[in-house]
């Protein structure tokens, strides 16, 4: 395929990742108009507006990118490796892994940074064993890691329910956020988006070796694939990405479902496109759930993982629908 | 020319003798045969040749090297194998399937270059499945998509090339067309080995056979000497009647 044909959809993709995020900073309680948004960028524009926008709103919108570019990047991962477009980082019980590493740290009275790296270790946790005994001494099969990704996923939520029982009220308000998913607490989109760069510069040089793989283990061997070294590395590059996701923002649901799969209709399953355009895809699509979180029952807000879960069941629904 | 050797060679199929090690090599401008009634280990033979299983026991050697010494795209380079069956998680292309063939001599950076679809496009003319380019695979019928997997190893254009029952759903055309396709690549260079079920088909197209029985032995030659009438009946359990047609024997299983 010529590059700039394969170019031309990322473009478009990154125009509207630009429009989302201007019309999210420009939408909230105190509504900005478009020229007062652009006037912050250029630097003619009063100081609260400036304070409002790149101190309040674009933190959250540039975290909200982020963390739904690495959803959306983790889950077609995912996909490919178990062949699979139901895998998703959600369904497959992982997000849950981090709610309880999260909720736990809280109940021990840890905060900040322990919090996250805490559920970053819950996410881990967790596709380890899902993964793991999906697995078993054959293959990862399809129903049965799904089958395990929904076993583990209620285990988890036994868990979350214990924690919540036993939880100091005054603690509930926090930790529900993790059940959810909600980029307003999100402290710092940075490593989010430092980790959503490395994983697409990462992927770039194996995409074709993915396309193979996309075939089966067996005939990606027979093409030159070195498959173990590759579906390991796939395997804890989802999770990490996962991870960070998680502890950016809780565990927002069916991003990873969604987006690969509507990108997969329009633009084929080169991964050398997907995958770079699942990172804006997701970014967009989660900038956009996010505003509209904010805007629904204004000035009331809802978790953003409200919007993706309404999104994303019906559209796992219909996948598992039309699959033989 | 790189020649496939087995060396000392057992298959490892789970609670099965040893039977007798398999020795031989295939060397550029043979076509090869494996014969075997269901079970026998045909597609386990292939695999392990293709250093995709381990063997018990004995090794495979790709020119003067063992297969385990040499990296997967180095293997893929000179020895390309043709599935029995394929498995099509996402949807692509007729053209896309073919040019993965090109996989193993790509860089990891480089883009399929105009070079490589014209060799694509050039095999799926081979195969009588150009017009089919732009279709998805999930929605060809099983002969078709075998051709498209036939068209894959052109592209790979490997020395070596090994097959799974290539005539697997194809229709007698398209059957003779395939084995001819073969003799002409083994005509220029390749070395063909394959697994058959039509023993006629061996009659006629191959000039070596390996006779796997279920139980681990096997014996293998030259195809005159291989095509003996009461050997033919051990291995298959079942009787034969011969006749002769076009210059090849046929065989017939007789009604009992």
């Amino acid at each position: 395929m010529p590059a700039s044909k394969a170019l031309r959809p990322l473009l478009w993709l990154a125009l509207a990742g630009l429009a989302a995020m201007v019309l999210s900073v420009s939408v909230g309680s105190a509504g900005l108009t478009l020229a007062d948004t652009l006037a912050v960028f250029t630097g003619g524009s009063s100081e609260l507006n400036r304070t409002l926008v790149l101190e309040l709103r674009l933190p959250r919108t540039l975290a909200a990118f982020a963390t739904g570019g690495l959803l959306a990047v983790a889950g077609a991962l995912m996909q490919v490796l178990l062949r699979n477009p139901l895998a998703d980082p959600y369904v497959l019980g992982l997000s849950g892994g981090a709610a309880v590493g999260a909720l736990l740290s809280m109940l021990l009275g840890l905060a900040g940074a322990l919090v996250g790296a805490s559920a970053f270790g819950g996410a881990l946790l967790s596709t380890l064993m899902v993964f793991g005994l999906a697995h078993g001494t054959g293959s990862w099969t399809p129903s049965r890691l799904l089958l395990t990704g929904v076993v583990v996923a209620a285990g988890w939520g036994a868990i979350i329910t214990l924690l919540l029982a036993v939880a100091p009220t005054r603690e509930l308000p926090g930790m529900l956020y993790w059940l959810m998913g909600d980029v307003a607490y999100a402290r710092t989109p940075w490593p989010a988006f430092v980790m959503l760069v490395l994983a697409c510069l990462l992927v770039l040089p194996v995409g074709r070796s993915l396309n193979v793989l996309a075939r089966g283990p067996m005939q990606a061997a027979a093409l030159g694939v070195n498959v173990r070294p590759l579906e390991w590395s796939i395997y804890i590059g989802a999770s990490l990405l996962t991870a960070t996701a998680v502890t950016t923002a809780g565990s927002i649901g069916f991003v990873g479902l969604v987006v690969p799969h509507m990108l997969r209709l329009v633009l084929g399953n080169d991964q050398r496109i997907i995958l770079p355009a699942c990172a804006l895809g997701g970014g967009v699509l989660l900038v956009l759930a996010d505003t509209l979180a904010r805007v629904v029952i204004a000035p009331e807000q809802l978790p953003v993982g409200v919007i993706t879960a309404l999104l994303g069941v019906p559209a796992f629904l219909y996948l598992l629908y039309r699959s033989r | 020319m790189s020649t496939l050797q087995a060396c000392q060679l057992v298959i490892d199929i789970p609670g099965r003798p040893d039977g007798n090690p398999l020795e031989f090599s295939v060397a550029a401008g043979q076509i090869w045969g494996v014969l075997g009634p269901n079970g026998a280990g045909k597609t386990t033979l292939l695999h392990t040749l293709a250093g995709l299983r381990p063997s018990r026991n004995g090794d495979v050697r790709l020119g003067a090297q063992r297969l385990n010494d040499l990296g997967r795209r180095e293997i893929a380079r000179q020895l390309g194998l043709v599935f029995q069956d394929r498995q099509d998680g996402f949807p692509a292309t007729v053209l896309e399937t073919a040019l993965i063939g090109r996989h193993p001599w790509l860089s990891p950076w480089q883009m399929e270059t105009g070079d490589d679809l014209a060799r694509a496009e050039a095999a799926l003319q081979a195969l009588d499945v150009g017009h089919l380019r732009d279709r998805l695979v999930s929605t060809l019928s099983g002969g078709e998509r075998q051709r498209v997997a036939i068209a894959t190893i052109l592209t790979q254009a490997p020395a070596i090339w090994l097959l799974d029952e290539p005539t697997n759903h194809l229709d007698l055309h398209h059957q003779v067309a395939v084995m001819k396709l073969l003799k002409q690549q083994a005509a220029g260079g390749k070395a063909v080995f394959m697994c058959l079920h039509d023993l006629n088909l061996a009659a006629r197209w191959c000039d070596h056979l390996l006779l796997l029985y279920p139980d681990g032995e096997a014996c293998w030659g030259p195809a005159e000497a291989m095509l003996v009438p009461s050997v033919l009946e051990k291995l298959y359990g079942q009787k034969l009647m011969t006749v002769e047609a076009d210059g090849a024997p046929v065989f017939v299983p007789a009604r009992e």
